[in-house]
């Protein structure tokens, strides 16, 4: 039986001014209709580092990062204060293009296009007017090194994307997001399609990307939040419950659903 | 009482042979069975009995002409001159037209039809389905008479007036051709644009790219072999379309020099002088002959769209 947890007691850090944060929330709500999903979310996320978002399915967590770039638009109804740069990027005025280049997304099935690779690297830069073959070229290749996916793919680069295997593709599709030269990385559960092997390429790949983005990343997975995260945040039904340094969290958590949650209880 | 029947049964069977001859028995089971097959192997062969006829018969009737009434092939392809009661059978005049109102209904109907397309798939979804589709559907309904009927009550005097003629000709036949096939375009269009997987677009619309870059960019590119299909089936409905033609382009078998001048197409010509001709003589032949380019142009189409498909799925990888 899942137990009744107090909403009121959550154990949420947040920064001083001294940390510079890359985006922060503000009394973040999310509305599909009557369904109140996603409540009061104030969270800071420190530049150059990895934030996971942990927390059973429901919780609230996949909702509120994709609302982060604005994708939720047309989907659901977001309220709310979302500062990044000190603007609120929540504004309807606001260009969603602009904010998704600075904030780009990587989602939890490797959906690359049905184009070759290069072009899959290619289309958004293109898109956005970005011209010069010299330089196209030099971004597909810095953008697939930086993806950790270059050396498998440099001699077919015109070959199909849906011929590689699960975990290329999510690196693909990393690497495609990561052209555009975002602040920000998105990643919504990005290796639950994927097997143990390609889990720690992916993994391998974000801890060394950090040190250029900062990266927000959902996950159903206990272990991967630790391997890979600074900061964790526990969502629950909506709310989120925990945010505490990953290291604080997972040896001292501060609330008895946290607590009930890492340890196995539910989830 | 079951019970008792079974045990009796299973102590009769008790040797190898016993065993073998009740699990070889036909039962109910296996009777259904072979009824069953045996309607559906009936229903095919009858539907491959009446295809294969008909392929049969138009094709003898067809090549009648160059058999029996020694026309050579090229004369009858290339000749201009279609007088059958004199023995002057050059179909080109009707190829050149049935080719020419296909082509341009196709041209100015797809861009109409994509457009819709879009408009029901990516721009207003809910509209789209609540008062586009039921007025494509109400198009697609309405019989080629009633189409061809305004078309001679309003297409033919419109292009009267406007550019002078009898206002018969090739470009009312394409009004009216481009009305018929739009609903099969956009229908099928729309069809192939819904198939296109909601990711992509949402990758797309993740990078930043616009709506319209992602439509036309990603959603536009994927749906092509599609698209391409759907114009297909357009094109092929427009060469077969008759009666619709019949009324408006002015049966004139003569080359069409213009396209606001009387022409004829091959369906037309049909059915303009199929109650004319006796059986067995070479003008009757003849009209056997333009059924049969008929034939092998549908083929053609059809052959045209399983290609289209399947380079379709290899462009996509898999």
């Amino acid at each position: 039986m899942l137990k009744q947890y107090s909403f009121e007691k959550t154990a949420v850090q947040t920064f001083p001014d001294n940390v510079s944060l890359a985006m922060r929330t503000e009394n973040l709500q999310v509305f599909y209709g009557a369904n109140h999903a996603m409540h009061d979310a104030d969270l800071g996320f420190p530049k150059n580092q990895i934030t996971a978002l942990i927390g059973a399915s429901g919780s609230g967590k996949s909702t509120y990062l994709r609302s982060l770039n604005r994708m939720n638009d047309n989907i659901a109804t977001v309220t709310g204060k979302i500062w990044y740069h000190g603007v609120d990027i929540n504004e309807p005025n606001v260009n969603i293009y602009e904010i998704r280049r600075h904030i780009g997304m990587v989602f939890q099935r490797p959906n690359p296009f049905a184009k070759s690779i290069r072009e899959n690297i290619v289309y958004a830069l293109k898109a956005n007017g970005f011209k010069g073959k010299a330089e196209l070229e030099e971004r597909v290749e810095t953008s697939l090194k930086g993806a950790a996916l270059w050396d498998e793919v440099k001699d077919s680069l015109d070959k199909s994307a849906l011929a590689l295997s699960g975990g290329q593709q999510q690196r693909l599709c990393i690497a495609r997001s990561i052209a555009m030269e975002p602040d920000v990385l998105l990643l919504d559960e990005p290796c639950s399609a994927l097997d143990p092997i390609s889990t720690v390429k992916v993994e391998e790949t974000l801890l060394e990307l950090q040190k250029k983005y900062s990266i927000i990343i959902v996950t159903h997975n206990m272990q991967q939040a630790a391997r890979v995260s600074s900061q964790c945040a526990f969502f629950h039904l909506g709310h989120v419950m925990e945010y505490t340094p990953t290291a604080t969290m997972f040896s001292n958590p501060q609330i008895p659903a946290t607590q009930d949650y890492i340890s196995g209880s539910f989830g | 009482m079951e019970q008792t029947n079974f045990q009796l049964k299973k102590q009769d069977a008790q040797s190898h042979d016993e065993w073998d001859a009740r699990l070889h028995r036909a039962t109910r089971a296996t009777r259904e069975d072979w009824m069953g097959r045996g309607i559906s192997y009936l229903c095919i062969g009858v539907i491959i009995l009446v295809v294969a006829s008909m392929l049969w018969f138009i094709t003898s009737k067809g090549i009648a002409t160059f058999t029996q009434n020694h026309v050579s092939l090229w004369k009858f392809l290339s000749g201009t001159n279609w007088a059958p009661d004199q023995g002057q059978i050059g179909a080109l005049p009707m190829i050149v037209g049935s080719f020419a109102v296909t082509f341009a209904a196709a041209i100015v109907a797809t861009p109409f039809a994509v457009g819709t397309a879009i408009f029901m798939t990516e721009i207003s979804p809910n509209k789209g389905r609540k008062l586009l589709q039921p007025v494509i559907e109400l198009l697609v309904g309405i019989p080629s008479v009633v189409y061809g009927f305004i078309g001679l009550a309003v297409v033919v005097p419109f292009m009267r007036h406007l550019v002078g003629g009898s206002g018969f000709g090739i470009i009312s036949a394409t009004f009216v051709l481009f009305v018929m096939v739009l609903p099969t375009i956009t229908t099928m269009t729309v069809d192939s644009l819904r198939a296109v997987p909601r990711h992509y677009k949402e990758a797309s619309l993740a990078l930043g790219a616009t709506r319209w870059q992602t439509v036309s960019r990603v959603i536009l590119r994927s749906a092509t072999p599609g698209i391409l299909t759907a114009v297909i089936f357009g094109m092929a409905r427009a060469f077969g379309e008759a009666l619709a033609v019949q009324m408006v382009i002015g049966n004139a078998a003569i080359m069409p020099k213009n396209l606001i001048s009387p022409a004829s197409t091959l369906t037309s010509q049909l059915t303009t002088g199929i109650g004319d001709t006796i059986d067995g003589t070479l003008p009757n032949n003849a009209l056997w002959s333009l059924a049969l380019i008929l034939l092998l142009m549908s083929l053609f189409f059809n052959a045209l769209v399983r290609f289209i498909a399947k380079r379709g799925q290899l462009k996509n990888g898999r």
